[in-house]
């Protein structure tokens, strides 16, 4: 009898994960998601001038945002600043692109400025995906430099694995070991952003890098334009290699993620304005064998004309789909990872590669060291975004790098490069 | 795919031989053979439903997406006969994706060591599941719970969630590649091959043996069994490595389809599960058949693009998917119990 029961238990519990799996986020895809700006901070620096964050249909007309659907992810005013972000000339040296800053309002900084050598502390999110490996990879080169120069004696990292506790206990602990400076990557923007405003009232400076918190405490957060340019770069570059009218099958991680979803509500507004046919959007799940099998079943289905995806983490995927069904590979918006870069070098596929450079990690640590050094810093610190183009391909595809490997790392002329990245 | 059906009916229609396995054989088919007309059915709608028609070369392409799954419930169904679970072959699948890419770091040369290894590891995984559920008297739906964390926190560990290397090329051929120029088809993928080599070496091990045989006899009734003569934790343990060494097949079946991913195995074992209940196997053990859980995963598989020709929204796909199962599952225990 207690054995039918157990069966019985079992059966349930077997059924609802299985089918649970399908739909429930797995939890790696979104922590392989590299995060954007959070809206509410980055909206602050500088208001879009044509575009007021208004919902009325004539004030969105005309807008390279316009045509998306209001959503509780998606504010317009700060998509617009972000998609004019992209080719607005940055301050800093041209061949440095972490030390660049667009539209930078500077702080005084004067209050933090102590002597060195300095103990810089690191509260990290988690190094739980390839492009965080690549970052704080960055990150230790960085902070080698600056040791070697005197600057850091010391660097302490905690990393939180992903957890929103662990991170904020660990922010605590950081407090009781007399740094110099914190530099926080929070692992999600409302749960770490009490723990970020204690720390601020600790009196020591803060530097928040990657993803945003909702409070202007910090001294500097260092960020990359954001979500909406990189989605609106990928889909801008179909929508000028189809014609209009054409299907293009938009491949996302999973829904839900705040830092996904900016990337695909801007997408999806330029494919409307294109008159483009969205395919999809299917979820991948970071799944390359489920990807492969959603390509396959589209191609059943009719034509595909383009792949737009929000990450390149199954990029690869996708392209294998098209490889095995002996299609020609149509237009392919990726990311910056090197085993899409080799595909493309390989197969001369007409692809795009919007970055989230991980270079960001190191002007976190810079940032850090400029506050104690009584430099001005940008408040908001948002760096460039480049795009890896066929132009510009070959400059940055090294078919010596790893597959995992993500090239707009700042950290090709670092010592160390490119060993330490291909451990 | 196809090919299958016809594969099966034979051994439906197969007289029943005296021995009391060939018995067992006979009704389990014969009870769960509802799962073969269940996948014909889906197979039909899959055809129907795709624009271009029922293409054989479509339907051979899905094998290549169904075969790891195939593999997994083939042995998954040993530890379901004796009466176990194995929930750690998720997480093995995972161990060998990750593995065979750091490991040969797309060293064609180490291509074939490394797999050696991992098939080593495969046993050995097996091996301490069936030691600890037979020896240490743990239910084994624990000790594999608690595998499946261990691998999977161990394969964490080992690339700090970023996977190092790449999958050699000769490696992936099993998985993603076939024999060319084949009439009709076109292609005939290996891993159509690799189900079929599989399947029967399954099928025979547990249909066709003494230790096939015993294998129901313990889940049956351990204790009749022990009585009997069986040695019950021999019998169990060896189930457990047919299993483990089951997911290391399908770790690189998937390796090939599907390329390197950190977390490529993720929900298998439920599937598996799954599969082999479609097709017929009880819970608690005693009961099962290698043919008809390989119907099960296809169909598992085959339900899943048969949703997206439907042009379901992508929410709706896995909460109808589920209901299908439910009710796949009812309907063959219904036949069941009318015979």
């Amino acid at each position: 009898m207690s054995r039918r029961l157990a069966a019985l238990f079992a059966t349930f519990a077997i059924l609802a994960t299985a089918c649970g799996s399908a739909a429930s986020p797995t939890p790696a895809p979104s922590a392989a998601a590299p995060s954007a700006a959070a809206p509410s901070v980055a909206a602050s620096a500088s208001p879009a001038p044509s575009a007021a964050a208004s919902v009325e249909p004539s004030a969105a007309a005309g807008g390279a945002c316009a045509g998306a659907q209001a959503s509780e992810f998606y504010n317009q005013a700060e998509c617009e600043r972000q998609l004019a972000a992209r080719t607005a000339t940055a301050t800093g040296p041209a061949d440095s692109l972490w030390l660049q800053a667009i539209a930078p309002v500077m702080v005084d900084t004067a209050k933090f400025k102590k002597d060195g050598p300095y103990k810089v502390c690191f509260s990290n999110a988690g190094v739980n995906n390839p492009w965080r490996v690549v970052g704080y990879n960055d990150m230790v080169h960085e902070v080698d430099i600056q040791k070697k120069a005197g600057v850091i004696k010391e660097f302490v990292h905690v990393d939180a694995g992903g957890q929103d506790n662990k991170q904020i206990s660990d922010i605590q602990d950081l407090l009781t070991q007399k740094c110099d400076v914190l530099i926080v990557a929070p692992n999600t923007t409302a749960a770490l952003t009490p723990a970020v405003e204690k720390a601020c009232q600790a009196g020591i400076p803060i530097v928040d890098f990657d993803r945003g918190v909702t409070t202007d405490c910090p001294v500097t957060f260092v960020h990359p334009i954001g979500g909406y340019a990189f989605g609106a770069t990928g889909a801008e570059f179909i929508a000028s290699k189809v014609p209009s009218g054409a299907s293009v099958l938009a491949l996302r991680i999973l829904p839900g993620v705040d830092v996904l979803e900016t990337r695909w509500s801007a997408a999806k507004a330029i494919f409307a304005q294109k008159g483009i046919k969205i395919l999809g959007p299917e979820f991948t799940d970071g799944d390359p064998a489920k990807t492969k099998s959603i390509v396959a079943d589209y191609l059943q289905r009719g034509a595909i004309d383009g792949v737009w995806m929000d990450a390149g983490a199954t990029s690869v995927g996708a392209i294998e789909g098209f490889e095995d069904a002996n299609v020609a590979v149509p237009p392919i918006a990726g990311e910056d990872q090197n085993d899409f870069l080799k595909k493309w070098s390989d197969g001369k596929l007409t692809a795009i590669a919007p970055t989230y450079p991980t270079f960001q990690w190191r002007t976190a640590i810079i940032a850090a060291v400029d506050i104690l050094q009584g430099k001005q810093v940008p408040k908001e610190w948002v760096l460039p975004q480049p795009t890896v183009t066929s132009d510009n391909l070959a400059k940055y595809f090294n078919p010596a790098m790893p597959p995992l490997f993500y090239p707009m790392c700042g950290c090709q002329t670092m010592p160390g490069f490119p060993a330490d990245w291909q451990k | 795919m196809s090919g299958l059906t016809p594969a099966a009916a034979p051994q439906v229609g197969q007289p029943v031989t005296a021995t009391s396995g060939g018995a067992r054989l006979w009704r389990s088919l014969g009870g769960s053979a509802s799962i073969l007309v269940i996948l014909v059915v889906v197979l039909a709608i899959v055809g129907l439903l795709n624009p271009r028609g029922p293409e054989p070369v479509y339907y051979l392409s899905l094998l290549k997406r169904a075969a790891p799954l195939a593999i997994l419930a083939a042995g998954q169904l040993f530890v379901l006969v004796a009466g176990e679970f194995d929930l750690s072959v998720g997480s093995i699948v995972t161990a060998v994706v990750v593995g065979s890419a750091v490991l040969t770091n797309g060293d064609e040369s180490r291509t074939l060591p490394v797999v050696g290894l991992l098939l080593a590891f495969g046993i050995v995984v097996g091996l301490v599941n069936g030691l600890l559920t037979t020896k240490a008297g743990v239910p084994s739906f624990i000790v594999t719970l608690g595998m499946l964390l261990i691998i999977s926190g161990g394969v964490l560990l080992w690339t700090a969630g970023a996977p190092r290397g790449s999958i050699t090329n000769n490696l992936r051929l099993l998985g993603r590649d076939g024999l060319k120029n084949v009439p009709v088809i076109d292609q005939l993928p290996y891993a159509a091959i690799v189900i079929l080599v599989v399947g029967l070496a399954a099928f025979v091990l547990l249909h066709r043996t003494n230790f096939g045989h015993r294998v129901f006899a313990v889940g049956g009734n351990a204790r009749a069994a022990a009585l009997a003569g069986a040695n019950v934790a021999v019998v169990k343990t060896a189930a457990f490595v047919v299993s483990g060494v089951s997911a290391i097949i399908a770790g690189i079946l998937l390796a090939g389809f599907g390329g390197l991913s950190n977390n490529a195995g993720e929900g298998y074992e439920f599937q598996a599960i799954s599969a082999c209940v479609l097709g017929g196997a009880v819970l608690g053990g005693g009961r099962g058949s290698v043919v008809t859980s390989i119907a099960g995963a296809l169909t598992l598989v085959a339900i899943f693009t048969m949703l997206n020709f439907l042009h379901l929204p992508v929410e709706v796909r896995s909460a109808v998917q589920g209901g299908i199962i439910i009710a796949a599952v009812a309907y063959a225990s219904y036949r069941q119990r009318t015979g």
